[in-house]
C-alpha cells in the first residue's frame, strides 16, 4: 500500500488592534449594531478615498519583526477585484507583490525536537463586511449585510508549505497566536473572528518530490474546525488518488455541521481578481531608522522567554514552553518568581491547578482572581507547614472562588495543619483500636498497612493533621506494641 | 484577435450581462481598439519603470483616532432594500 | 448686458457697490435657464429654492457690512458628479438615478464655506466617459452654438451651461480633456489643474490616476478666482499635495515678455484640421508680437498617448464602477433570481453602451495573461510620456496647441465609433497621464464655431498658464463673442 505525505501552508488573517479602521476613521470595537460603525469610506459610497492608518503599518512592522521577516524598504497597496455583497468597493484594498514583509519563519516543539516554518509574506490588508443568512447559505430566501467589520485593518501571514500533519498545522497556528499576542497587535480572539485560517493542503505518494494540486479550504475558526477539516481532507484526496481519480484545485469550505469539506460554486467563481496598483493610496517608504523605532517596542517573545525560563529558572523545557505560550500566564508566572525561590513549584501550581479551574470557567488568567502574591503566600504556608499539601488543593480552589488571601481562608475555615503531637495522639490512638485488622497486618510484616491508618488518622482530623508527623507517631506506636 | 468566448469570460468577470448583439459589437469593437493598441509594442519599454503614481508623494498617514459615524438611518437611506438595519439581498446561491 | 451675461468678477464688483443683490443675479441666472436650457440640456437638476436662499444670505452679509469672498453670491454649476450632501448626484447615469449622497465632496465644502450659489448639476458623458456629452442616460448637452452639435465631453453641461449664460461659472473634471474639449467646444475658459492640486474628495471616480476637477468661466480671471477655492491640500484625499496655494489672480498680469513657449509639432500634424491649425498659428505669432519667445518642439511620443490612455483609464475605471451592483444605492434590477443574477442585471440595465465598453476593455487589460501585454506596457509608455514633457519643460515655460483637432462636430456622427470619438481627446489626454496643468480658452472662430487654444505647464506652474492665458485674452476680443440662443 502506498504511503502518502501531506502537505499544508497557512494562510492566517490577524485582526490588528487598532482603533480605527484601515483608511477611515470608524471604530472597529466590535460588537456594535448592524451598520453603526460605519462611514461614507468604509461603505464605499461613490466619490470617496481611502487614507491610510499608521499604526497599521507600524502594527504589519511589529508583527514582521517578530515573525523574524525581512521588512520592505518600499511596499505599496493594490486592488483585488472580485464581487460579492459583503464587499461594498467590489475590490478589496490589499497589498500584491511589495507586501510589507516577506522571508520570516517560526519555530514550535512537536515533541521529537524543534519545527520550522517558513512565513512567505506579511501583507496588510481591510477585512470585509459580514453576511448574515436566515438559516442555512443554502436555504435561505434572502441575506443581510452588515459593514461595521469593512475596513478593519488585517495582517495576512502567509506560510510555506511546510507543514506535515494536522498536528504541525495546530502547533503552527498556536505557535504563530502566541507570537501575535505578545506583541498585542490583535487579540487573536478566534471565537471572535479576530485570528481566522484557510489552508493549502495537498497529498503525494512518500518520497514523490513534486507537490500534489492544491485544494484551499477556507472557514477553519476554531483549533477543533482545522484539525477535523485537515483529517477530512487528507483522506478524501487519498481516496481520490487512489481511487486513480484527480485532485480538482478549487477552494472547498469546511462545514462544521456536516463534518466535510465542500466545493464552493466554481462555475461562476471564474478567479481572476485583476490585480493592479491601488491609485488612490501611495507608498509606504519605510525606513531603517523607523524600523529600529519599532525594535524598540518588540517584547522578549517566546522562545527567548523559554530560554530565559531554563536558564535563570531552571525550569524543564516542558514547563517553559508551556508557561511562556501566553503572555500572560508568562507575567504571572514571573511575578510570583520575584517572591519565591521555587520556580518549579510555581509552574506546576500554573500548569495544574490554575489552568485546570481557569479552563472550566472558561476564563482567561487576567480575569483570575488570583493574584501572583496570594499563590505565592500560599506555597509558603505550605512550606512552613501550616497547610499539607491536600489542603492547598482546597485553599486553592477557594482563592479562586473568592480571591480571598491563603491565610484568610486557612483562618477562617480552620485547615491549620496540626502538627503538635499531643493533639493528634488521640486521633492515632483511635485508629489502632478501631482498626485491630491492620494493626495484625502490620505486625506481620505488611509494612503498606501503615498507609491505610494514616488514611484514617487524616479523615478523622478533616485532613489538617500533618501527614508526616502522623506518620511517625503511628510508627513509632505500632512498634513499640 | 479577440473571440466572442474571450467577450464572455471578461463579461462575467465584469458582472455584466450581454445580449447576443452586445457580444457581437463588443467582440468588433473591443479587437479594433486592442489592434490599435498594438503600436505600442513597437516601443522599446525594457528598462522603463511603469508609472503608477505621476505624483512623488510616499507615506501619507492618518493617526488612529476615531471620528463620527455616519448616522445609521442615513448610512441606509439610499438602500433598494433593507431589514432593520441591515442591507437585504437576495440569496446567494 | 444682461446680468447672466457677465463675469463672476464684474458681478462681485456690482455687488459691493450694491448695484446689484446676488438675488437678482440668481434670480437672472434661474430665468435664463428656463428659457434656453430646454435647447441646451445642460442641467439635470436645478436648485431653484436652495440658491436663493444663499443669494439671500449672502445680499444680507453685505447689508451687514461683513466681508464677502469674490464668489460669494455668484450662481455656479457643478458637474453632476460631484458629491452635494442631500442633492441627488448621477454622474448622468441610470445606475445612480436616485442617488442622494450623505456627504459633500471637500470641493462643494469649500464653495459653501464662501458662499458660493450652488445653481444645478449639470449634464455630462456617462461617468465622465465621452467627448461629446452624448453618452448621458437621461439626453445629450446641445452646443449653445449650434444646438446639432456636440457641446464636448465629458463636462458638456458645465460648458456649455457658461457658453449659453445659465451660469455664471461651473466646475467640471477633467480624466483625459474633458474639462478642456468641452470649454473648447462651447467657447469658454476650462483650467485642469495639476494632478495633487485639488482634492478628489466625493469626485465619483473615473479614472483615479488621472481625474481632476477644475473651473470654467466666461474669462481667465473667473478661473483663476474659482483656482483660489478649490486648491489646496485635503487630509481625505491621499493624493491631494500639500503645497502654499498662491492667490492666482496675482499672476492675471498682461505681459508674455521673455516666455519661453514650445509647439510640440506632433500636435499641429496629421489628423488636425487646417482651418484650427491656422487658428492656433496666428495665436501663437500673436503671443510672439506680445513679446513671448515661440519656437516649434518636440514630444515624440505622443502618437502612442492614445492608446496608454485607452488602456489604463478603462482599467482604473473597471474597478472604480464595480462598486455599482445594487446592494447599497442606486439602481437595483427587479426580482433577481440570485445575488450573480442581481449582480449582472442591474449593471447590463443601469450602465450605457459606452461605460459597458470601457468596463469590458479594463476588465480585460487587468486580466490574467495580458496585464503585461496591456495594463503594464501602458504604464510605461506613460513613463515615456512623462519624459517628454520633462524634457520640454526644460527648455519651455509653457506648450501651446490646439484643445481639439477637430471643430465640434454634429451629434450622433461619432456615436457608433468609439475609436473615432476617442481619437478628439489626441490634443488633450497627454496631459492627464503626465499630470501636469493645462487650460483652454478661445482662440476665434471657424465656420461660426469656436477654436480652442490649449496651454500646458509645468506642475503646480498654473500661475504661468494663467498669466499667458491672460496677457492672450486682454489682447484679443474672441472671449467676447457669444452664441445667439
Amino acid at each position: 500500500m502506498t504511503q502518502y505525505e501531506t502537505i499544508i501552508g497557512l494562510e492566517v488573517h490577524v485582526e490588528l488592534k487598532t482603533k480605527t479602521k484601515i483608511f477611515c476613521s470608524c471604530s472597529t470595537e466590535f460588537g456594535a449594531e448592524p451598520n453603526h460603525h460605519v462611514c461614507p469610506v468604509c461603505m464605499g459610497l461613490p466619490g470617496v478615498l481611502p487614507v491610510l492608518n499608521k499604526k497599521v503599518v507600524e502594527y504589519g512592522i511589529l508583527a514582521g519583526l517578530a515573525l523574524n521577516c525581512q521588512i520592505a524598504d518600499f511596499s505599496k497597496f493594490d486592488r483585488k477585484n472580485y464581487f460579492y455583497p459583503d464587499l461594498p468597493k467590489a475590490f478589496q484594498v490589499s497589498q500584491y507583490d511589495l507586501p510589507i514583509a516577506e522571508h520570516g519563519h517560526l519555530e514550535f516543539d512537536t515533541g521529537e525536537g524543534e519545527k520550522r516554518v517558513g512565513i512567505t509574506r506579511i501583507h496588510m490588508e481591510e477585512d470585509a463586511g459580514k453576511l448574515v443568512h436566515q438559516g442555512s447559505i443554502s436555504t435561505t430566501t434572502h441575506s443581510l449585510v452588515d459593514y461595521n467589520r469593512t475596513g478593519v485593518p488585517l495582517i495576512e501571514i502567509v506560510s510555506e508549505p511546510d507543514m506535515r500533519s494536522p498536528e504541525e498545522a495546530k502547533a503552527y497556528v498556536e505557535k504563530l497566536k502566541a507570537i501575535i499576542q505578545y506583541t498585542d497587535v490583535s487579540d487573536c480572539k478566534m471565537q471572535e473572528g479576530s485570528l481566522r485560517c484557510d489552508a493549502n493542503v495537498s497529498v503525494r505518494p512518500l518520497g514523490n518530490k513534486e507537490f500534489g494540486t492544491k485544494v484551499e479550504i477556507k472557514n477553519l475558526n476554531s483549533f477543533k474546525a482545522m484539525q477535523r477539516a485537515l483529517e477530512y481532507e487528507i483522506e478524501r484526496q487519498i481516496d481520490v488518488v487512489e481511487d486513480n481519480g484527480q485532485i480538482v484545485q478549487e477552494t472547498r469550505t469546511w462545514d462544521e455541521n456536516k463534518g466535510i469539506t465542500l466545493a464552493l460554486r466554481s462555475k461562476e467563481e471564474a478567479q481572476d481578481y485583476r490585480y493592479f496598483p491601488e491609485p488612490d493610496l501611495v507608498p509606504v517608504v519605510i525606513s531603517r531608522e523607523w524600523v529600529d523605532s519599532i525594535k524598540k517596542l518588540l517584547p522578549e517573545l517566546p522562545d527567548e522567554k523559554k530560554r530565559r525560563y531554563i536558564e535563570e529558572f531552571g525550569l524543564p523545557p516542558y514547563d517553559a514552553s508551556v508557561i511562556t505560550v501566553s503572555k500572560d500566564i508568562a507575567s504571572f508566572f514571573e511575578a510570583c518568581t520575584r517572591n519565591y525561590p521555587e520556580a518549579k513549584a510555581i509552574s506546576n501550581w500554573i500548569m495544574g491547578d490554575l489552568t485546570r479551574l481557569l479552563n472550566s470557567h472558561n476564563m482567561d488568567i487576567k480575569e483570575c482572581s488570583i493574584k501572583p502574591q496570594q499563590l505565592v503566600e500560599m506555597l509558603k504556608l505550605l512550606d512552613n507547614g501550616t497547610i499539607s499539601g491536600k489542603i492547598a488543593k482546597t485553599v486553592f480552589e477557594a482563592m479562586f472562588e473568592t480571591g480571598k488571601d491563603p491565610g484568610v481562608i486557612v483562618e477562617e475555615k480552620g485547615l491549620k495543619q496540626i502538627s503538635d503531637a499531643s493533639a493528634i495522639e488521640g486521633i492515632i490512638d483511635r485508629a489502632i483500636e478501631d482498626n485491630p485488622k491492620s494493626v495484625e497486618d502490620y505486625k506481620k510484616g505488611k509494612k503498606k498497612a501503615i498507609g491505610f491508618l494514616v488514611g484514617q488518622v487524616m479523615k478523622a482530623s478533616k485532613g489538617k493533621a500533618n501527614p508526616q508527623v502522623v506518620n511517625d507517631i503511628l510508627q513509632n506506636k505500632l512498634d513499640h506494641m | 484577435m479577440i473571440k466572442k468566448s474571450d467577450v464572455e469570460h471578461v463579461a462575467l468577470l465584469a458582472r455584466l450581462e450581454l445580449s447576443e448583439e452586445e457580444k457581437e459589437l463588443y467582440t468588433k469593437q473591443l479587437s479594433d481598439i486592442l489592434e490599435h493598441a498594438q503600436t505600442l509594442n513597437k516601443l522599446d519599454t525594457e528598462n522603463v519603470p511603469p508609472t503608477a503614481h505621476v505624483l512623488p508623494l510616499k507615506n501619507v498617514f492618518r493617526e488612529d483616532e476615531v471620528g463620527d459615524h455616519l448616522d445609521p438611518e442615513k448610512a441606509l437611506s439610499n438602500a433598494p432594500d433593507k431589514e432593520e438595519s441591515f442591507f437585504r439581498v437576495p440569496k446567494i446561491v | 448686458m444682461k446680468l447672466y451675461q457677465k463675469t463672476a468678477h464684474r458681478l462681485h464688483e456690482m455687488l459691493l457697490n450694491k448695484e446689484v443683490s446676488s438675488e437678482e443675479i440668481t434670480q437672472s441666472v434661474l430665468n435664463r435657464i428656463s428659457t434656453v436650457d430646454e435647447k441646451v440640456g445642460a442641467y439635470v437638476t436645478v436648485l431653484g429654492e436652495n440658491a436663493l436662499d444663499t443669494a439671500r444670505k449672502v445680499d444680507r452679509k453685505i447689508k451687514d457690512g461683513t466681508n464677502i469672498h469674490p464668489l460669494a453670491g455668484i450662481p455656479i454649476a457643478i458637474k453632476d458628479n460631484m458629491c452635494t450632501e442631500g442633492i441627488r448626484t448621477t454622474c448622468s447615469s441610470r445606475i445612480l438615478y436616485n442617488y442622494m449622497p450623505p456627504y459633500n465632496a471637500t470641493v462643494i465644502e469649500r464653495l459653501g464655506e464662501v458662499d458660493a450659489v450652488m445653481i444645478g448639476k449639470t449634464n455630462m458623458d456617462e461617468f465622465a466617459m465621452g467627448s461629446s456629452c452624448e453618452n448621458s442616460a437621461f439626453f445629450p448637452t446641445c452646443n449653445p452654438w449650434s444646438t446639432d452639435r456636440v457641446a464636448g465631453g465629458s463636462s458638456g453641461g458645465s460648458s456649455a451651461s457658461v457658453a449659453a449664460d445659465e451660469a455664471i461659472v461651473a466646475l467640471g473634471s477633467d480624466t483625459g480633456g474633458s474639462i478642456r474639449l468641452p470649454a473648447a467646444y462651447c467657447g469658454v475658459v476650462g483650467m485642469k489643474p495639476t494632478y495633487g492640486a485639488v482634492s478628489r474628495y466625493g469626485l465619483i471616480a473615473f479614472a483615479s490616476s488621472l481625474d481632476q476637477i477644475g473651473p470654467f468661466g466666461k474669462d481667465v480671471t473667473d478661473c483663476a478666482l474659482l483656482m483660489n477655492v478649490i486648491c489646496g491640500h485635503d487630509p481625505m484625499d491621499s493624493t491631494s499635495v500639500k503645497f502654499d496655494v498662491p492667490d492666482y489672480t496675482t499672476f492675471l498680469a498682461n505681459n508674455v515678455k521673455g516666455l519661453k513657449i514650445g509647439i510640440p509639432k506632433e500636435y499641429m500634424g496629421e489628423g488636425i484640421d487646417a482651418e484650427i491649425k491656422n487658428s492656433i498659428q496666428e495665436a501663437a505669432e500673436k503671443l510672439a508680437s506680445l513679446g513671448a519667445e515661440v519656437e516649434e518642439t518636440g514630444l515624440p511620443h505622443t502618437k502612442h498617448g492614445l492608446s496608454a490612455y485607452y488602456l489604463i483609464a478603462p482599467a482604473e475605471a473597471s474597478s472604480n464602477l464595480a462598486r455599482y451592483d445594487g446592494v447599497r444605492y442606486g439602481y437595483r434590477a427587479q426580482d433577481p433570481e440570485d445575488m450573480i443574477e442581481m449582480f449582472k442585471k442591474t449593471r447590463s440595465e443601469g450602465f450605457g453602451p459606452e461605460v459597458k465598453r470601457r468596463i469590458m476593455l479594463g476588465t480585460y487589460a487587468l486580466s490574467a495573461g495580458y496585464y503585461d501585454a496591456y495594463y503594464n506596457k501602458a504604464l510605461k509608455v506613460r513613463t515615456l510620456i512623462k519624459q517628454d514633457f520633462d524634457s520640454a519643460f526644460e527648455k519651455y515655460d509653457v506648450l501651446l496647441s490646439p484643445t481639439s483637432p477637430i471643430p465640434p462636430f454634429k451629434r450622433g456622427e461619432k456615436v457608433d465609433d468609439p475609436l473615432q470619438m476617442y481619437m478628439v481627446d489626441i490634443c488633450t489626454l497627454a496631459v492627464n497621464l503626465a499630470g501636469i496643468p493645462a487650460i483652454s480658452l478661445p482662440a476665434g472662430m471657424v465656420n461660426g464655431l469656436p477654436v480652442g487654444l490649449q496651454l500646458m505647464g509645468k506642475p503646480f506652474d498654473e500661475g504661468t498658464l494663467l498669466r499667458a492665458a491672460y496677457t492672450f485674452e486682454q489682447n484679443t476680443v474672441h472671449h467676447e463673442n457669444k452664441p445667439s440662443i
